[in-house]
């Protein structure tokens, strides 16, 4: 269920992060491998992001998964828009798009290096 | 029906896949959150599927999520996805 209070609480973050990750646990001590995947991608490119913890936030934990119509955990929006979760980062991580991708919204990322 | 028996059906229902498997890892997530003895709990499944021909990445995980609403809501904590078209497969 996805209350007006916490789609607000969403909007917000989406917005004033051009990079957002709602995930378990936090950057530097992820509670789940799929968040960790994420995480490592992101900081292997230099991206700076900020973490949501939907552990400790039980409204947002529920709320995210109407808010973006996608059942699990992690979520990575970029510039407010939905990017995908880790099968789909890290996807787009080994093509080369998600650097790209990065790269043409205006946010700084390294190069992968192979 | 097992939970991996009840995917096996509902994604061939809703994707007429040319090739589907379907893994049950919930051992390698024992003790995690979400994870229940007996397994069923976390699933890597690959699916190819002419369906996804013209789908962005998001599409094609909304189509799989859809199929399987009910098993994401119960008894599926995980669910790790690779969907390709024939094309891509086979490249």
């Amino acid at each position: 269920m996805l209350d007006e209070a916490t789609k607000k609480r969403i909007d917000t973050e989406v917005t004033e992060n051009d990079v957002l990750l709602f995930m378990k646990g936090t950057p530097v001590f992820p509670q789940c491998g799929f968040s960790a995947v994420v995480v490592q991608v992101l900081s292997h490119l230099g991206v700076k992001f900020k973490g949501v913890n939907v552990l400790e936030d039980p409204d947002i934990r529920e709320g995210i998964k109407d808010y973006s119509s996608w059942p699990t955990i992690p979520q990575l929006y970029v510039k407010g828009e939905f990017v995908g979760g880790c099968d789909i980062i890290r996807e787009m991580f080994e093509t080369g798009e998600l650097a790209e991708m990065f790269q043409t919204r205006g946010i700084d990322a390294k190069h992968p290096v192979a | 029906m097992t939970v991996a028996e009840s995917i096996k059906s509902k994604l061939t229902a809703a994707l007429a896949p040319s090739e589907l498997e379907i893994e049950d890892e919930s051992h390698k997530h024992a003790g995690h959150s979400g994870w229940r003895p007996g397994g069923e709990t976390h699933f890597r499944v690959r699916v190819t599927s002419t369906l996804f021909m013209g789908k962005s990445r998001v599409d094609r995980h909304r189509l799989v999520h859809a199929a399987l609403q009910e098993e994401l809501a119960t008894q599926v904590h995980a669910l790790a996805l690779e969907l390709k078209t024939p094309d891509e497969q086979s490249r």
